[in-house]
């Protein structure tokens, strides 16, 4: 049984990392893609740790699992936040059919 | 059998992100794939620890992590300075 759900979530977490990997060769431009690589590591990444930390059940692999989980799940905002400021300090021209910049706005104004 | 499943289709996704981080035309792309990439190395690592009964995979995996995220950040900083014909 404990087994058959480790199961559920890890294929979750393949297909969320496969369907995030897809958008990340397909998105138009940056942004776009920063959205897609969160939803590989929070729904790929992450799913597939809490699978593997239920496959071993209560043990100190469970407990690491969880310990990279929470890690990951902190900091990839972080670093998405920092490569999307780069970028746009940078210049890196958003896609043309995008409708607001509220950055670019705020420097001008 | 199905774990060896899984481990093909995040191989697949890793050759997708690579292929983005080789195709990218600026660099944040290249850092957004890259960046998905460690990720997604860090749940192959974690399968390679169920399948072969090893916990030090996790270990390997949490250092990994660590590490990607400096990475990610100080390339970001790197990134910030310039512009992009530069």
């Amino acid at each position: 049984m404990i087994e058959l759900i480790a199961y559920i979530f890890l294929c979750i977490g393949g297909a969320c990392a496969l369907i995030g990997a897809m958008g990340i060769l397909r998105f138009p431009d940056v942004y776009n893609r920063l959205h897609a690589n969160t939803v590989v590591v929070v729904g790929g990444v992450i799913m597939t740790l809490l699978g593997a930390g239920i496959w071993y059940g209560l043990s100190a692999y469970t407990l690491k699992a969880i310990v990279i989980a929470l890690f990951l799940f902190l900091t990839n905002p972080v670093g998405a936040h920092a490569i999307a400021r780069a970028a746009h300090k940078s210049g890196v021209k958003l896609w043309p059919r995008s409708v607001v910049d509220k950055l670019e706005e705020e420097e001008k104004g | 059998m199905i774990l060896l499943g899984i481990l093909i289709v995040l191989i697949g996704a890793c050759l997708f992100c690579s292929l983005r981080a080789v195709l990218g035309p600026t660099a944040p792309d290249r850092v957004v794939a890259i960046d998905a990439l460690t990720s997604l190395m860090v749940a192959v690592l974690v399968i390679l620890g169920i399948v072969y009964e090893a916990s030090f995979y996790l270990d390997v995996a949490l250092v990994y992590a660590i590490l990607a995220f400096l990475g990610t950040l100080a390339i970001a900083k790197y990134i910030e300075g310039r512009r992009v014909g530069d």
